[in-house]
């Protein structure tokens, strides 16, 4: 050796790289990235991820590698959670994990189904907000995202002016 | 209507694209996710709602404070969903997107946070919404909440650190993390975790310090992870949370307590200095993690009889990060981890994840050898569990600890072997992994079976993985010569195509050496051959071995395999068939021609056929092949008198010694200070370089950047050296003879960098990695960086994975020029991972000395 070689090990890898949910056509329902991508990156891995998982067989197991990813991913009803996770990340708490913001969404909307995802997506994103920050949980209770995010609706609406009250 | 739908729904649309077509209403996407959930197990089905009945469901509790929709987004939502087909879609969205774009302009008049909410939908569906990106940073700054969130999100979708518009936020996101309302607090700390760039970070940290001991756990809990984003852009911010990540140890909120677990974790894993000192804080974590375990029910944080599994596994992560290598944290832990692995319920999915984060905690830290073996239990039981998952886990577990535990891992081997007939292709991908690790001398010949049939029926994605693992093994632990040639051989009829293309000149040295299974080897391949010619490595093969050993093949005795009698003829129409097939590629045309051409010594009777044949390809139209036809009718008609001596047998080759990488092969033959530069191109010079010459084929197998497998390029005398550098073909001889030098050495990763001066200003440095570790390195990325005069070209590598125990290299070629003849530096980082772990180094290479660029370079520590 001809000189000394200064060396970082880069620290075992674990969080959430991204969350995705996606119907069984494979459309696009949400999309959450905890680290910087380029459009043309997402776009390639949301085309690879979705094909992969839709082509796996029902009770298949949940777990995917993909290049240096581990790709957790459950159905419920007719929509896929799916999560790109780091080498050395849980994945049977990630599934955990998915289930969870699922109760959170049922929660919220009452017997939560698809369509209330699509028309509602912004508030999907508040609770994801609410519940995962940065690619970590932020909150393992079951109640006090419910209860955040009440009030901070509550918030909005007190600010909201009163022409948009909803009719449908 | 619904049946109007169904038809248009047969326009299937597996895959999502930026523009899709008729997006209609289905019945699924109405049934409710939870219901299906949570009733699924008790068979009960969900009937779907009808469209009607959804909207009065959602409308009957429309006005309450859950819902805030904002009309004309539902609306649009609605439209663009009517639309049948991919282009009536674009076009409401380009209306749509018009639309938004003029509300932009207009400015404030309390609709902006509907077109942005708008504009979020079509960016979700794939459309560009770059021209939103400005409208968030004035949402962002606005008074209103409902604008802030809206805005916020906006930014956390639109925006990415690279994009300078996100700079633009820092100010607003300083305001709003000292807002009155801990909501607007909130909405600023998650944007800043989730898309923070580097200078945000160092910019906000203090800030973030400051919410860290504010008194509001809400804000707390996400300033903490807040924090953690921060270490993990910026490392050297870590010192000023590490005083209050202490502090928050003592917190009661799980909230809290689980963002502090995370962020201390992280602060350790970057800092020897703070692990040690938190090394104080294990008899804490361990009350805490017992607490969690004997404390009474509380259903705000129970799943599935687990107190808090999420906490518990932050908590045994950092355990093993403090108990790693360190007898009395592993000891002040050792006995909450036997009750937690003894006391877990593993039947639910939140037990075994807790379970699994314990196992890997014992393996990790100096624990006590009764405990170890109750780890290694758990994960036997996993095996045999019903659940697919927990047996990937096991199996991933499995293989962390097989290079430590193997003798403990290898009591589960029948086990695993049957995981690889899983119908699963996940497990059957872990399966594998664990069962190539597990192969030893004693059980080679049963497990060989196993995996041969495995590389019959497993997924084509695993094929080639298979294949090269299976030769690793047989060359590892082969019984006997015989036994090793037909693995290969089988490997090669089955996944021919799968198979790295080093396979065949491997192959080859291996036949040559065993000269007592000449004879049984040819019949075998001639009658592979004979059966099936597409594939390529194998028809390779064979072909040489006809050429070497036809004459073995004509005379029909064989002890070992029941003998056939074969005409030259039939030979010879074998390798016409070759030569002609369409499947063929041209490597294989050239070595079925060399054969050809071998054999006309070989055979008595048919000489004049293998003239015209090789003659026929005089004109053929692939340069290669119409050269070697040229020569070898040259050798025919010109030289007819030492055509014997030029097609003599090929003398054996050997292997340089076991364990010999190739690179090293490779680099020690360009070093050589005075290596022969004579001609050796000019043919016919000299019987012996022929000989060599012929042997050019088998290097030209490769692709330009791999160097040829050494054992076939390592002739046994030294005056052919320069052969090798023949068959290497890209790398010219110069009169500056090379120079190699090690610049890094780690992990058993060792990268070695070339230089060779092309021209006054411009250099080739080739960076040549191997791998003498115990397992593949993947991943493996070079990246280089010079003065900002210097112009840099990075070659294509050959690949990102270098197998174990130096059995390949990856090359990769970086063109400098350096106009201004400034004095040389280089800065090369490599990352690769080694069994799941990340590793990144950078080396900077100081000096190129100006007189000779490729002197050797001179190294300096960074």
């Amino acid at each position: 050796m001809l000189g000394n070689v200064s060396s970082v090990e880069v620290r075992s890898p674990r969080m959430i790289r991204f969350l995705l949910l996606f119907s069984r056509q494979g459309k696009l329902r949400l999309q959450k990235w905890f680290t910087p991508v380029s459009d043309r990156d997402k776009k390639k891995i949301i085309r690879d991820i979705t094909h992969m998982v839709l082509a796996r067989p029902p009770k298949a197991c949940n777990f995917l590698q993909w290049r240096d990813l581990k790709v957790v991913y459950r159905r419920y009803a007719s929509l896929y959670f799916c999560c790109g996770l780091e080498q050395e990340d849980n994945e049977l708490l990630t599934l955990e994990l998915l289930h969870r913001y699922v109760e959170l969404l049922d929660q919220y909307f009452g017997n939560v189904c698809e369509l209330d995802i699509i028309f509602n997506f912004e508030k999907a994103y508040y609770i994801l907000d609410e519940f995962v920050i940065g690619g970590e949980m932020q909150e393992t209770s079951k109640v006090s995202v419910a209860k955040s995010m009440e009030e901070a609706d509550s918030l909005q609406e007190t600010m909201e002016e009163y022409l948009n009250k909803p009719t449908y | 209507m619904l049946l109007q739908r169904k038809d248009i729904r047969t326009v299937k649309h597996p895959v999502w694209l930026p523009a899709v077509t008729s997006e209609v209403l289905t019945v699924e996407e109405r049934t409710g996710i939870g219901e299906w959930n949570y009733r699924a197990a008790e068979g009960k089905t969900m009937s779907p709602e009808s469209d009607a009945a959804w909207k009065r469901r959602r409308s009957e509790r429309g006005t309450d404070t859950i819902m805030t929709p904002s009309v004309r987004l539902q609306e649009m939502i609605r439209v663009i969903r009517s639309a049948r087909t991919q282009c009536e879609e674009r076009g409401i969205i380009q209306r749509e997107c018009a639309d938004i774009r003029a509300q932009f302009r207009q400015g404030d008049n309390g609709e902006r946070s509907h077109s942005l909410a708008k504009l979020l939908y079509v960016h979700m569906l794939g459309y560009p919404a770059h021209f939103g990106q400005m409208e968030c940073v004035r949402l962002i700054a606005s008074t209103r909440y409902s604008e802030k969130r809206i805005g916020y999100l906006g930014a956390m979708m639109l925006l990415d650190e690279k994009q300078d518009a996100s700079l633009l936020i820092t100010n607003s996101i300083k305001n709003d993390l000292s807002h009155s309302s801990q909501f607007v607090q909130s909405l600023a700390l998650c944007t800043l975790a989730c898309m923070g760039s580097a200078e945000m970070c160092r910019d906000l940290a203090p800030e973030i310090e400051r919410l860290l001991r504010a008194s509001n756990s809400y804000i707390k809990k996400k300033a903490t992870l807040c924090a953690v984003h921060i270490i993990r852009k910026v490392p050297e911010l870590g010192e000023l949370f590490t005083p209050s990540a202490r502090s928050l140890l003592c917190e009661k909120n799980h909230g809290v307590l689980h963002g502090a677990i995370v962020l201390i974790t992280e602060l350790c894993e970057r800092n020897p200095d703070t692990l040690g000192q938190f090394r104080k804080a294990v008899p804490e974590l361990v009350q805490i993690m017992k607490g969690l375990v004997t404390s009474s029910y509380s259903p705000e944080h129970n799943v599935a009889g687990i107190s808090d599994p999420f906490l518990q596994v932050r908590i045994l992560r950092l355990l093993r990060i403090l108990g790693h290598k360190n007898d009395t944290a592993s000891d002040a832990m050792n006995d909450l981890l036997a009750q937690v692995a003894t006391n877990t319920d593993s039947s639910k999915t939140a037990g075994s994840a807790v379970l699994y984060e314990t196992v890997l905690t014992i393996m990790d830290i100096n624990s006590e050898s009764g405990l170890r073996v109750l780890a290694v239990n758990i994960l036997g039981r996993f095996l045999l569990n019903n659940d697919r998952n927990i047996r990937y886990i096991s199996m991933t577990s499995l293989q962390k600890i097989v290079q430590t535990d193997h003798n403990a891992v290898q009591r589960h081997r029948g086990t695993i072997v049957d995981c690889l007939k899983d119908q699963d292709s996940s497990v059957k991908r872990r399966a594998l992994e664990l069962s190539l690790a597990l192969v030893s001398a004693v059980n080679i010949r049963s497990m060989m079976k196993e995996l041969l049939i495995f590389l019959s029926t497993c997924p084509p994605e695993l094929r080639s993985h298979t294949a090269s693992g299976i030769f690793n093994a047989a060359e590892r632990y082969s019984p006997s010569k015989r036994w090793h040639i037909d693995t290969i051989l089988h490997v090669l009829t089955t996944a021919g195509g799968d198979v790295r293309d080093e396979t065949v000149p491997n192959l080859i040295q291996l036949i040559t050496t065993a000269s007592e299974l000449h004879c049984y080897t040819v019949h075998k391949l001639y009658r592979a051959l004979v059966k099936d010619i597409s594939q390529q490595s194998l028809v390779q093969v064979a072909c040489w071995c006809i050429g070497e050993y036809g004459d073995m093949l004509l005379k029909g005795e064989c002890e070992e395999i029941t003998p056939v009698q074969v005409t030259e003829d039939d030979v010879l129409d074998a390798l016409k068939t070759v030569l002609q097939s369409h499947m063929s590629s041209p490597a294989t045309r050239g070595f079925a021609l060399t054969a050809t051409m071998k054999l006309s010594t070989r055979i008595t009777e048919n000489v004049d056929r293998i003239r015209s044949i090789v003659s026929i390809y005089g004109s053929c139209i692939d340069l290669e092949l119409q050269q070697r036809a040229v020569e070898y009718n040259a050798l025919f008609k010109k030289y007819d008198h030492m055509r014997a001596a030029v097609l003599e047998r090929m003398p054996v080759m050997d292997k340089n010694s076991p364990g010999h990488t190739n690179g090293d092969t490779f680099a020690e033959t360009i070093k050589e200070p005075d290596l022969p530069k004579s001609a050796e191109e000019g043919f016919p010079s000299e019987p012996a370089s022929q000989v060599y010459d012929l042997l050019g084929l088998l290097g030209a197998t490769d692709t330009p950047l791999q160097p040829s497998p050494a054992p076939i390029c390592t002739p046994p005398t030294s005056t052919s050296s320069a052969d090798i550098l023949d068959l290497l073909g890209e790398l010219e001889l110069t009169s500056v003879p090379k120079s190699t030098v090690t610049v890094y050495e780690k992990n058993g990763v060792s990268l070695k960098l070339q230089c060779d001066k092309q021209t006054e200003t411009d250099v080739t440095v080739t960076l040549i990695a191997s791998n003498s570790s115990q397992s593949d390195i993947t991943n493996f990325t070079l990246q280089a960086a010079v003065p900002k005069s210097v112009q840099l070209q990075m070659k294509a590598p050959s690949g990102n994975v270098i197998p174990a125990q130096g059995l390949g290299e990856v090359t990769q070629t970086v063109l400098l020029n350096n106009p201004n003849k400034v004095s040389l530096k280089m800065r090369v980082r490599m990352s690769y991972s080694n069994q799941g772990t990340m590793f990144q180094d950078t080396v900077q290479i100081d000096s190129f000395p100006s007189t000779a660029w490729n002197c050797q370079p001179s190294i300096s520590p960074l």
